[in-house]
């Protein structure tokens, strides 16, 4: 075989090569494209859905608060002043002002505006009893039907079908004075949940979360940490280590329900733990965070050099100096890391909780570890199975709050790596 | 080649005043024999190298010397190391003021990820060394001095040890295992990781630190066994072959193997 024709069969496999290469790197490309077109459709329609969720329309309405009818003066004390008939007041004030002609359209009159707002005048009365016969301008909340009609239908035809015609036209009267307007949704933030979509807001089922996780976290970190220290640097190698690291590792694969159904047997059942609260939702969630916990806690720890280890035992420190002085610091970092990653999953978990009882309708933002409470994901899930199409805004709603926090916090991991990370 | 039969260490591995004195050690890795029936005595304030070919045992030897094999699970040692007369492998032993006493020095600079300062500070701190602020000062300032790099840091004993040159944070190594005052130090090529100037500074330092230390030293190069150390000792296979005055093993070796590797026919 002369070199010549060696030469020439290089070249030829040469084209065969790079071939092969631009190849790859398009299915590469093409995967990731792939991966980031899920994302954006996901969030694209989540976000259309949802962000609406986070206005919420009003009624600017001139009510004469009327201590006659109320039975109230700037005097009476808080019972009295709570008890008053302002639903009544409010529907005074709307017949005299639409003048509805027959009983069912009064009704539909008054099924325009929320329930909640003659919580709404109740509150300004209670925060300032002097506005006793004086008249006060409110923006009241309307009902979630109005709300979504005056959001997002009122263009589209057909859209309007599911009200009377007196109610189209007491509502172009108001759109006509100009009154009706969409601002910030405050109540989605600071109410509980609610049998009304245009009241039920997500604070009880974000502080449900905080507590939960508090617990989670307060018992799995230390717990973990622990673990990882004393299989990693203390254990000695043997088939019963071997046992636990395997299983260690089985644990993290456990389907979530799986602990759910622990948690409702030896928790609830046997330890008489209280259900449906942050307490017994972190004590399920502790369950499975622990393996990731441990896990990246011992890959933390291995990955700190020998060396240092070495330094630290042959100036005479005792293992555990050497441990809690040396490697420990340098292990956090990645056991934070592994920690909040942990704390993520627990954020999003639905599964296990709904053995549990978190799946309650809790109208209370919850005080305490051992308040009935709700977490967001499970009133997500909760909010998606509501036939009312406000519900449905909000469920996409909530969504980009869990998102907001989970993105938060994976951040907060990547940063904290970045930020801590030490070379050696 | 293999191991030699019922070989008897060749020269003079014994001496009148050990400081340490190891006894028929063997060291065993699992099932495999890493140590062959090691006599051999380090005499008070002299600087012993152990010499030989990669992968004969002289590193294991020398980490038996403070115990640090007692690290490994898989690590098991027989015979006997006497300290001044104490057996360091006796069952009552604890290792921790051992190691304080018989000091290491490792093959890669491996300062702690602290400051300089801390680095120093760290031992006499875990041992109790310093009853005030002061004290501990003066420590880190008598340590820093000794191993050459207290004219190099003094402005800046607050910065990390990781950000000194390599050579410094050998030196700096060096201080930290002088700080908790030891009466052996083992240091494991200590070199080996240093471009020629730093070489030459550790090995200024290790001819003054004779004065008040024992010291045994592996290494690979040759020249720096002649250079260092009073006594000379060649393993080969687990075995110690020869002992001798470093002269003796650099001009008129006995054994044939330690002919052969000191004048570079294998290592």
């Amino acid at each position: 075989m002369t070199s010549q024709s060696t030469r020439e069969k290089v070249a030829r496999s040469m084209k065969r090569r790079r071939a092969s290469e631009a190849r790859f790197r398009i299915y590469g490309m093409m995967s990731v494209m792939f991966g980031m077109l899920c994302l954006v459709v996901l969030f694209g329609d989540i976000f259309s859905k949802g962000l609406s969720a986070f206005r919420q329309t009003i009624l600017t309405a001139d009510i004469v608060i009327d201590g006659d009818y109320l039975d109230i003066n700037a005097r009476s004390d808080v019972s009295d002043l709570m008890n008053a008939n302002y639903e009544g007041l409010l529907k005074e004030h709307f017949k005299n002002e639409m003048q509805p002609e027959g009983r069912s359209e009064r009704r539909d009159l008054y099924s325009l505006i929320s329930v909640g707002a003659s919580w709404q005048l109740q509150k300004e009365v209670l925060a300032d009893p002097n506005l006793i016969g004086k008249s006060i301008t409110i923006d009241l909340i309307v009902d979630d039907d109005v709300d979504q009609w005056f959001k997002r239908d009122r263009s589209k035809p057909g859209a309007s079908s599911r009200f009377s015609e007196a109610q189209l036209r007491w509502l172009q009267t108001w759109i006509d004075e100009d009154r009706l307007a969409t601002r910030f949704n405050s109540q989605f933030f600071v109410n509980g949940d609610s049998r009304e979509p245009e009241l039920a807001g997500i604070r009880g089922a974000m502080t449900g979360t905080l507590l939960t996780l508090l617990v989670t976290f307060f018992l799995s970190f230390p717990v973990g940490v622990a673990a990882a220290i004393y299989l990693e640097e203390f254990a000695p190698k043997n088939r019963l280590t071997e046992i636990v690291e395997i299983n260690i590792n089985n644990l993290a694969a456990v389907p979530s329900i799986t602990f759910g159904l622990l948690g409702l047997a030896i928790f609830i059942n046997m330890f008489g733990v209280a259900r449906s609260t942050p307490l017994v939702g972190g004590l399920v969630l502790t369950l499975m965070t622990l393996p990731t916990i441990i896990i990246s806690g011992r890959a933390a720890i291995k990955a700190v050099p020998p060396s240092i280890r070495e330094a630290a035992l042959g100036l005479g420190a005792s293992k555990m100096q050497t441990v809690f002085h040396h490697v420990l610091p340098l292990a956090m970092p990645g056991m934070l890391t592994g920690t909040i990653i942990g704390m993520a999953q627990a954020l999003g978990e639905t599964a296990p909780l709904l053995m549990i009882g978190m799946i309650a309708f809790v109208v209370d933002v919850p005080g305490f570890i051992n308040d009935p409470s709700t977490v967001l994901p499970v009133q997500i899930f909760l909010w998606s199975d509501s036939p009312e199409r406000a519900f449905t805004e909000r469920t996409s709603g909530a969504i980009i709050v869990l998102l907001g926090f989970l993105i938060i916090m994976n951040t907060a991991a990547v940063l904290l790596r970045r930020r801590l990370e030490r070379r050696w | 080649m293999a191991i030699i039969e019922n070989h008897k260490t060749v020269g003079i591995p014994l001496c009148k005043e050990p400081k340490l004195s190891a006894r028929d050690v063997s060291v065993f890795y699992g099932e495999k024999q890493a140590i062959f029936n090691v006599d051999l005595d380090i005499g008070a304030n002299e600087v012993i190298a152990l010499i030989g070919p990669s992968g004969c045992g002289k590193s294991t030897f020398l980490r038996c010397l403070n115990r640090m094999n007692d690290t490994i699970d898989i690590c098991r040692v027989t015979g006997s190391i006497l300290l001044d007369d104490n057996n360091i492998y006796d069952a009552r032993v604890d290792v921790v003021p051992l190691r304080a006493q018989v000091g290491m020095v490792f093959q890669k600079p491996n300062p702690f990820p602290k400051s300089i300062y801390d680095n120093v500070a760290y031992g006499p701190r875990i041992h109790g060394l310093a009853t005030s602020r002061v004290d501990l000062d003066e420590i880190v300032e008598k340590s820093l001095q000794r191993a050459g790099l207290w004219g190099e840091v003094k402005d800046r004993l607050h910065s990390p040890g990781t950000g000194l040159s390599g050579g410094q944070q050998q030196r700096l190594c060096i201080a930290r295992t002088i700080a908790v005052d030891p009466e052996v130090i083992l240091m494991d090529e200590p070199c080996s990781a240093l471009d020629p100037i730093a070489t030459a500074k550790i090995e200024e330092l290790i001819d003054e630190l004779r004065e008040n230390y024992t010291i045994a030293i592996v290494t690979h190069s040759m020249q720096q066994a002649a250079r260092v150390s009073q006594r000379t000792a060649y393993f080969h296979l687990g075995q110690v072959i020869e002992v001798n005055t470093t002269d003796k093993v650099f001009t008129t070796p006995q054994h044939q193997l330690t002919e052969a590797y000191i004048t570079g026919r294998f290592g």
